[in-house]
């Protein structure tokens, strides 16, 4: 083994100068932290409200899914054919289907009597729709025409409904202009297209929607052998079934509705901005910190070209001070962070978190910031004129 | 005491000057700072260079340094010709030159084993730890070896001057160059400083330039030079 570098390192000079200064060193990280913190929350709240958007297509027990080519959206899916969903089964890796029927209907308040428009699914209660189990317990209550079971993180709007149910109350109401009962809750959660969620009976659905051909379903779920490469599949039934129809992975058919809030609204680009700000500020600070730094120390560094250092051992001493600013602004960025996303999580409900490509994404955005700094800040040392030290 | 120019003068002088002329300013502002000097400094000899503010010691100083740009004559410096010379050249050759300054220029954030440690650092071909004995033999050297690890300000006037003296030779130069070594030193102080340095030179024999205006000092030189208007007048 080598260990070259020990003997060839020399006295840690970008080190001293930031740790012998802790006042410009404490400015200097906060500057750091600051932005980086900026450049979580902002990123984070855009792909929490992304996530936002796909709180109930990520229940989905599947492994493909079948939509049609008409969709955009969930708050506008189109149907097809349930045939189509039948076919599937075909394919002997497929071991079950769902049909769900999917839209929004509006649901009148018990309360104020106002009416508002809740997501609703249709399915057949024996089948398996969620991967939670302790839905198809509270389904069997469905069997029974005009039954519903309501999303008790929807929205206040609807209703208290979640109060009066655990008060043993019994809750009936209109929905789409008919009578239903709430015969459970179950917890989903209000998504960016629906302010609340209720589930029912394919049976009780279609007597909701009468216009609805009895045939036609918006979302078909499949599921595979264990094993099976859904990718794989998914290409064989794309080729097989005729164009009426898209076979998407589970993957892909959550990307499909976190996509459209990306491309066709405006969120987006708010929230890239806003951490684009913290970018620049952190750019300020931390080139006003480094370059004050390089001018108080003109004389040492002039001092140091006339005893013989090059102007590049200089520039490396600058270029390791942003390096060093940037992993210790990080670390303390990195854990605001965490914090700051508990605490948005307890308080909005907002599936916001830390991931692993963000926390790099923010590290690298840092790093960038302050070596674009510290280039900036080694102009300065050009005018380290050594024969003006005399 | 033997003429050391004399003994020496079969010996390759150190700095060799001749017909150096230097300006400063542009056009009708053009100023001569230095006017053909020629003079020669060999190994071992402590020479002193005197005389009246702004008569351009200094900026003989820092062409001998190679921290100027030569304009006109021939200047060489420990075998290296600096009239027309590149900067990688001048870099160099100013590692093997040790330099002392009016105010110390020590580095405040380093203590002074760090900062003598700058000198060494510049020395190739040796370990960290080769490198750190060798700054912390240079402050021996220089009497300091209880403050190695105390900051600039915490330090006398004296023994910042002497910690200077020791990041210089930690370098182990083979010149020497001071600029009022003694100006922010009280006499006494200024007395051990320059006596401390040329003991040190001699044993290294290294050759020291020394630009003083302290008449107290002249006694250590082995030559005097007198400057006046940018031209040495031969002296002593």
């Amino acid at each position: 083994m080598n260990f070259g570098w020990i003997d060839k390192r020399r006295i840690p000079l970008a080190w001293l100068l930031l740790t012998r200064q802790p006042f410009r060193l404490f400015v200097a990280l906060a500057g750091i932290c600051f932005a980086g913190i900026l450049m979580f929350m902002q990123l984070g709240f855009r792909d929490g409200l992304f996530d936002a958007s796909i709180t109930v297509h990520k229940l989905f027990d599947a492994d493909l899914v079948l939509i049609s080519p008409r969709s955009k959206s969930s708050i506008s899916m189109a149907g097809f054919p349930r045939r189509r969903l039948v076919q599937v089964m075909a394919h002997e890796d497929v071991v079950g289907i769902t049909p769900v029927n999917w839209n929004f209907l509006l649901w009148r308040n018990p309360k104020t009597l106002s009416t508002r428009s809740i997501l609703a699914l249709g399915f057949e209660p024996n089948d398996r729709l969620f991967t939670d189990s302790n839905l198809s317990r509270k389904a069997k209550t469905l069997t029974q025409y005009g039954r519903v079971l309501f999303d008790e993180r929807s929205r206040k709007e609807f209703g208290p409904i979640a109060k009066w149910f655990r008060e043993g109350k019994r809750i009936e109401t209109e929905l789409a202009g008919k009578r239903i009962r709430v015969t459970g809750l179950i917890s989903l959660g209000p998504s960016f297209g629906a302010d609340g969620n209720l589930i029912t009976s394919r049976e009780t659905y279609l007597d909701l929607m009468p216009n609805n051909p009895p045939g036609s379903i918006e979302i078909g779920l499949i599921r595979l052998k264990v094993g099976a490469n859904p990718y794989m599949v998914r290409q064989i039934l794309s080729r097989s079934l005729p164009k009426d129809v898209k076979v998407l992975t589970l993957k892909d058919f959550l990307e499909f509705e976190k996509n459209y809030w990306r491309s066709s609204t405006s969120i987006g680009f708010i929230f890239s901005l806003g951490a684009a700000m913290g970018f620049v500020v952190g750019c300020v600070i931390v080139y006003q910190i480094l370059y004050s730094d390089v001018s108080d120390h003109l004389p040492e560094y002039a001092t140091l070209i006339a005893m013989g250092y090059k102007l590049k051992n200089l520039f490396g001493v600058v270029a390791r001070e942003g390096f060093l600013l940037a992993v210790m602004g990080y670390l303390p960025a990195y854990a605001a962070g965490q914090g700051l996303y508990a605490l948005v999580r307890s308080s909005t409900n907002l599936p916001v978190a830390m991931n692993a490509s963000r926390a790099l994404f923010v590290f690298f955005m840092i790093l960038f910031m302050c070596m674009i700094s510290a280039l900036l800040a080694m102009r300065r040392l050009v005018d380290a004129d050594p024969a003006e030290i005399f | 005491m033997k003429n050391p120019t004399s003994q020496n003068s079969l010996l390759f002088p150190s700095v060799s000057i001749k017909s150096l002329s230097h300006y400063f300013g542009k056009g009708t502002n053009k100023r001569r700072i230095l006017d053909s000097i020629s003079m020669k400094i060999y190994p071992g000899e402590v020479v002193i260079l005197t005389g009246p503010s702004g008569c351009g010691k200094t900026t003989l100083l820092t062409l001998i340094g190679a921290l100027r740009k030569v304009q006109s004559g021939d200047l060489n410096v420990l075998g290296t010709e600096l009239q027309g010379s590149r900067r990688r050249e001048r870099q160099k050759l100013r590692c093997q030159i040790g330099m002392i300054f009016q105010g110390h220029n020590l580095l405040a954030f380093l203590t002074s084993e760090q900062n003598v440690q700058m000198g060494s650092d510049l020395l190739n071909g040796y370990s960290y730890s080769e490198r750190r004995a060798q700054a912390r033999q240079c402050l021996r050297d220089v009497g300091l070896e209880d403050e190695l690890n105390k900051l600039p300000h915490d330090l006398s006037g004296g023994q910042k001057q002497r910690v200077a003296i020791a990041r210089a030779l930690a370098a182990r130069p083979q010149l020497l160059l001071a600029d009022e070594p003694t100006a922010a030193l009280d006499s006494s102080t200024g007395r051990e400083v320059v006596n401390l340095l040329k003991k040190l030179s001699k044993e290294k024999a290294c050759a020291v330039l020394m630009v003083t205006h302290d008449p107290r000092i002249l006694d250590v030189a082995d030559r005097v030079l007198k400057m006046e208007d940018g031209r040495i007048n031969p002296a002593i």
